[in-house]
C-alpha cells in the first residue's frame, strides 16, 4: 500500500500542507473529499462539464475532477471551506439575502466561480457573468438569481 | 389505492428518536394531541419496538434545553423548500425566533407522517403536495407546543397563562419574568395536551405570506457545510461504484475481476442482482478499478429497439383508435366531419433524464445488534424501509431510514424499486456486512440508469365551425405507463394511467365535443415521474395546438383562450395577469415575438408569456413573465424561486434535452456534454407574479414547468410560421 514518501504528492489546501497517499493521477476532487475530508467540493460529472467541483488554484477557478494530485506541487489550492475575504463574504451574504440556492449542490462551485469573476472583473455585465459561469450547471436553474446575485455583490463591493 | 405499497409500508416499524427532547404531535387519525419524551425505544425480545408511554415517537417538534427547535418533517426536501415551508407553518403558531429553527426528515409512523393529500396512507413527497398535507397539521403542532410552553411557565410563575406572551423564542410576563423555550421545554412536556387548538386568523399571520422571510438553510449552502448523502462518512466506510447492464433488461452472465481486485485500495468486486459492484476504500480506488473489470452480459431479454424505432411505432399507433377513453363529451367524430375547418398535428416527445446534480447514492450499515441503517434521499421512506429489510433479512422495524439532504430530485428519488437504496444494502450484504458501504453512481450511471420521462406521441384534431368556434377536439396520447407493473399500478383506472393523460383529460376549455384517449405501449425502458409528470407533454401538445386552432380561426391566442375559460376563473386570472404584466398586444422590439400558455397541474395554475427571437435555427428566450395561483402563498419568495427554476428546467428540456437509445438499445448520452440541461447563458429574465388567494395552499415544485414550453413554441410559431411538433426544438427546427 505504501509508496515512498518522497513520491507522495503534496497538496497545499486552504493554507495547510497534506501528504497524499495516492498515485499522481488521482483526481484532486477525490483527494480533497475522501483523503483530506473536505466535502464542500462536490462531484457532479467527473468530466469538467458541470462545475460542481470548482476550486481555486492560485486564485484561478479550476475543475478539480480533471486536475490531478501529481501536478500540484507549489500550487495554492482553495476550496469552498477555505475561501475568505471581502469578495467571498459578500457573495455568501448576497446568496443568503437573496435566497439564491435551491438544493444547493452546485452552489459551492457557483460561489467559487462568482468570487473568481468578481475578483477579476469588479463590475461584470450580464455577458461577463454568462461567460464566466456558463460552465457551472444548476439543475434547479437558479440562474436568474445567480445573475442578480453577482450584480448585487458587485454593487455592495463598490459601495 | 396503492395496495402493494400499503402492505409494504404498513409492515414498516416506528421511527427511532434517540435524543431526549420535547415532543409534540398531532395524531391526525385520532384527532388528539399526544406528547412525550423522545427517549430511545425499548425493544421487546422479539425485536419490535415498544413505546415508552405516552407515544414517544409521535413527534413534529423537538425543543432542546438550549432552545434549539427542530421540526420533524414528513415531507422530503430536494431543494424545493418544503422544509422551509413546514418550518414557517410551525413557527407561525409556535413563536420561536426564526434562527432557532432547523428541520430534519422524519419517518416511521403513517398516522403522523402519511401524506394527507394522498389519503394519509403513504408517506411520500410528490405531486407538489407538501403544503397541502402540512398546512393544518404543522400549524396545529406549533400551536399545541406554544400552549404547553405557556402552561408550564404559568405554573412555574404562578400567573394566569393568558397573561404570558410568546415572542422570538421567549415567554414573558408583565411582572418581569422571562424564560426561553429551552428553559421550559422539559416542564412543558408534562403539561396536558390541548385538544382543540385554536389557530391564528390569516390577518394575524406574520410569517405565512411574508415576502421578506428568507430560507433558514441558505447560508450553509454557500460555505460547504450543508451535508448531502454524498458527504456521509462513517467509521470504516467503503465506497462502491456500479457497473450496470448496458441495455435495459440485460443481466450479468459472467465477469472477471481478478485484475481489479489486485489494485490498490480495492476491497472486493461483487455481483448483485442489479449488476457488478466494485468496492473500494474510497471513490477513486473503486472508480479506477472499475475499468479493469470485464463483464459478459446476457442480453436475451434486453430491449434492443432504438428510441427512433420506438417513436415510429408510437406514431403509427397514434393514427389508430385509442385503447382507452380518458374523457368523452358530445360526439367529436361527428362534429369534426361537420366542421368548416379542421386542424391536425402530431407531436413527438423524447425520453428525458432527471440528471439531478448529485448523482444517486445511498449508504447502508448493519450494526452489531442486527439493526440496519440506511442514509439517502428517501422520497418514499416507508417503501424503501421495507425493501431494505427484505434484502438484509431483518424486520422493517429494525431498519432506520436517515433522510438526507439531496442535490435535486425532480422525481428521480421516488422509485418503485428504491434503486440505490437497494444497491447499498445488496452490496453491504454481499461483503458480509463487514463494513458500512456507500454506493455512489457516476454521472454515466445516473444518465444511463433508466427511470426517464417516457417518450410520447400525441395526435390532435380540431374542428372549427362557420362562426370560428372551436367545436371538436380529438386527442390521442400514445406512450408507456409510468405506474404499470409497479407498486403504484393501482393508480390505473379503466385502462387509464392518470399520469399519462393528466393535463389533457382535464383540459379546461369549453369545447362541446371532445375525445381524449390513451394507448399504453410497452418497452423495456424504465419510466418514471419527471418534474410535472404528464403535464410535461400534455401542456405542450394542448397549448401549442390551441394556438394553431386560434390561428385557423383568425383569433388572438389570449382572447381565444379567455373566451373558452369562462368556467375556469383561476386559469383565466393567471393568464390575464401574466399577459398584462408582459405587455401582451403592445408593440415589441424588432425581431421579438411573444407567445403564451396556461396550464393547471397539481391544483396550481400557472401562465407563462415568453418573449423570443429566432435567428436561423437559434431560439433565444429573452424575457419570461409568469403568473401563479397556488392558493394561500405560504412562502412567496420560495414560490417565486420555484417558478423561476421550473421555468428554467422546462425551458432547458424543450430547447435541447433528449435521451436516446441507439439501434440495439444502448443509451447514447452519458454526461452533460451530450445530455444538455439549460446553462446560465440561455436563462431568460423571469418575472413571477403571485395571484392573491385565500384558497388552501397547493404546490409549486412542479407547476412552473409545463407552460413555459408551449409559451416559447407559440412565440417561435409567430416568428417563423412553424409549429414545432418534435422536441427538443434543436431537433424540431431541423425536421
Amino acid at each position: 500500500m505504501l509508496i515512498g514518501k518522497s513520491k507522495m504528492p503534496k497538496l497545499n489546501i486552504n493554507g495547510i500542507d497534506h501528504q497524499i497517499d495516492a498515485p499522481g493521477d488521482m483526481p484532486l476532487l477525490w483527494a480533497i473529499r475522501d483523503l483530506v475530508g473536505l466535502t464542500g467540493t462536490k462531484f457532479g460529472c467527473g468530466q469538467a462539464l458541470c462545475g460542481a467541483c470548482t476550486v481555486h488554484l492560485d486564485g484561478q477557478p479550476t475543475r478539480s475532477c480533471q486536475t490531478f494530485v501529481g501536478d500540484l506541487d507549489g500550487v495554492k489550492i482553495t476550496t469552498i471551506e477555505g475561501i475568505g475575504g471581502k469578495v467571498a463574504e459578500t457573495v455568501r451574504q448576497v446568496w443568503t439575502d437573496m435566497d439564491v440556492p435551491q438544493c444547493g449542490y452546485c452552489q459551492s462551485g457557483q460561489v467559487m466561480a462568482a468570487v473568481a469573476l468578481l475578483s477579476e472583473t469588479p463590475k461584470p455585465t450580464d455577458d461577463d457573468i454568462d461567460a464566466a459561469l456558463d460552465g457551472n450547471l444548476c439543475r434547479c436553474a437558479t440562474y436568474h438569481r445567480i445573475r442578480a446575485g453577482v450584480h448585487e455583490a458587485a454593487r455592495r463591493l463598490e459601495a | 389505492m396503492l395496495p402493494r405499497i400499503l402492505e409494504q409500508i404498513n409492515a414498516a416499524g416506528s421511527v427511532k428518536t434517540t435524543r431526549r427532547s420535547f415532543l409534540v404531535a398531532s395524531a391526525a387519525a385520532a384527532g388528539a394531541f399526544v406528547i412525550g419524551y423522545g427517549a430511545a425505544p425499548v425493544r421487546a425480545a422479539g425485536g419490535a419496538a415498544v413505546s415508552t408511554a405516552p407515544a414517544p415517537f409521535d413527534a413534529y417538534i423537538r425543543i432542546a434545553a438550549d432552545g434549539k427547535v427542530t421540526v420533524l418533517s414528513s415531507q422530503f426536501d430536494m431543494g424545493q423548500g418544503a422544509y422551509n415551508g413546514i418550518a414557517t407553518l410551525v413557527n407561525e403558531e409556535l413563536g420561536a425566533a426564526w434562527d432557532q429553527i432547523t428541520v430534519v426528515g422524519a419517518t416511521g409512523d403513517l398516522k403522523l407522517y402519511g401524506n394527507l393529500a394522498w389519503g394519509g396512507a403513504v408517506q411520500g413527497t410528490g405531486g407538489s403536495s407538501s403544503m397541502t398535507t402540512s398546512f393544518d397539521r404543522y400549524r396545529k403542532a406549533g400551536a399545541a407546543a406554544r400552549i404547553m410552553l405557556t402552561e408550564a411557565a404559568a405554573r412555574e410563575w404562578k400567573v394566569p397563562a393568558g397573561e404570558i406572551s410568546v415572542k422570538d423564542g421567549k415567554l414573558s410576563h408583565g411582572s418581569g419574568k422571562v424564560a426561553g423555550f429551552g428553559d421550559m421545554a422539559a416542564k412543558a412536556a408534562k403539561m396536558p395536551v390541548p385538544q382543540d387548538v385554536p389557530l391564528k386568523g390569516r390577518n394575524d399571520w406574520t410569517l405565512i405570506g411574508n415576502p421578506d422571510l428568507r430560507r433558514y438553510d441558505s447560508r450553509a449552502k454557500t460555505d460547504g457545510t450543508h451535508d448531502f448523502t454524498i458527504d456521509v462518512k462513517l467509521p470504516g466506510m467503503l465506497t462502491a461504484v456500479m457497473i450496470h447492464p448496458p441495455k435495459f433488461g440485460a443481466t450479468v452472465k459472467s465477469f472477471d475481476a481478478a485484475k481489479a481486485k489486485a489494485m490498490k485500495g480495492v476491497v472486493d468486486v461483487v455481483e448483485i442482482p442489479r449488476g457488478i459492484a466494485v468496492v473500494g476504500e474510497h471513490m477513486w480506488a473503486a472508480l479506477a478499478a472499475r475499468d479493469a473489470v470485464t463483464v459478459t452480459w446476457d442480453e436475451s431479454k434486453a430491449e434492443t429497439r432504438g428510441s427512433a424505432a420506438i417513436l415510429i411505432e408510437y406514431r403509427n399507433r397514434a393514427a389508430g383508435k385509442p385503447q382507452a377513453v380518458a374523457r368523452k363529451e358530445g360526439d367529436a367524430s361527428k362534429a369534426l366531419a361537420a366542421a368548416v375547418r379542421t386542424v391536425d398535428a402530431t407531436f413527438e416527445f423524447p425520453y428525458l433524464a432527471h440528471a439531478a446534480m448529485e448523482p444517486l447514492n445511498a449508504v447502508a450499515r448493519r450494526n452489531a445488534d442486527g439493526t440496519l441503517e440506511v442514509w439517502g434521499g428517501h422520497q418514499l421512506p416507508g417503501l424503501y424501509q421495507g425493501m431494505a429489510a427484505g434484502i438484509a433479512g431483518v424486520k422493517p422495524e429494525q431498519v432506520t431510514m436517515h433522510i438526507m439532504k439531496v442535490g435535486g430530485g425532480f422525481g428521480r428519488r421516488a422509485t418503485p424499486d428504491g434503486d440505490v437504496v437497494a444497491e447499498a444494502v445488496m452490496i453491504a450484504k454481499a461483503i458480509g456486512f463487514k463494513a458500512p458501504v456507500k454506493v455512489q453512481w457516476t454521472r454515466e450511471n445516473d444518465m444511463r440508469g433508466g427511470r426517464y420521462r417516457p417518450a410520447y406521441v400525441h395526435q390532435l384534431k380540431a374542428g372549427i365551425d362557420g362562426a370560428g368556434n372551436l367545436v371538436a377536439w380529438q386527442h390521442h396520447i400514445v406512450g408507456q405507463s409510468i405506474v404499470a407493473g409497479t407498486p403504484f399500478q393501482g393508480l390505473i383506472k379503466d385502462g387509464i394511467d392518470q399520469t399519462s393523460v393528466e393535463g389533457a383529460s382535464n383540459l379546461p376549455y369549453a369545447i362541446p365535443n371532445m375525445d381524449v384517449g390513451l394507448t399504453t405501449m410497452e418497452t423495456g425502458v424504465t419510466p418514471l415521474w419527471w418534474r410535472a409528470v404528464g403535464s410535461t407533454h400534455t401542456a405542450y401538445a394542448t397549448e401549442c395546438f390551441l394556438d394553431e386552432v386560434a390561428a385557423a380561426a383568425g383569433k388572438d391566442p389570449l382572447d381565444f383562450r379567455l373566451a373558452l375559460l369562462k368556467n375556469h376563473p383561476r386559469h383565466a386570472a393567471v393568464l390575464r395577469l401574466a399577459a398584462e404584466k408582459a405587455g401582451w398586444g403592445k408593440p415589441l422590439a424588432k425581431g421579438r415575438f411573444m407567445g403564451l400558455a396556461v396550464h393547471e397541474s397539481f391544483h396550481s395554475f400557472v401562465a407563462h408569456v415568453a418573449e423570443v427571437s429566432v435567428d436561423g435555427g437559434d431560439i433565444r428566450v429573452h424575457r419570461v413573465v409568469a403568473a401563479v395561483d397556488c392558493g394561500t402563498a405560504v412562502n412567496p419568495d420560495v414560490i417565486k424561486a420555484q417558478i423561476e427554476g421550473g421555468t428554467g428546467f422546462g425551458l432547458g428540456a424543450i430547447l435541447a434535452e433528449e435521451l436516446t437509445l441507439a439501434d440495439g438499445g444502448a443509451v447514447e448520452q452519458g454526461n452533460y456534454d451530450t445530455y444538455t440541461p439549460l446553462r446560465i447563458s440561455a436563462m431568460p429574465r423571469v418575472e413571477v407574479h403571485i395571484v392573491p388567494s385565500a384558497e388552501p395552499p397547493t404546490g409549486v415544485g412542479e407547476p412552473g414547468v409545463p407552460s413555459i414550453g408551449p409559451a416559447v413554441a407559440n412565440a417561435v410559431r409567430k416568428a417563423t410560421g412553424r409549429l414545432i411538433t418534435k422536441l427538443p426544438m434543436a431537433r424540431g427546427m431541423q425536421s
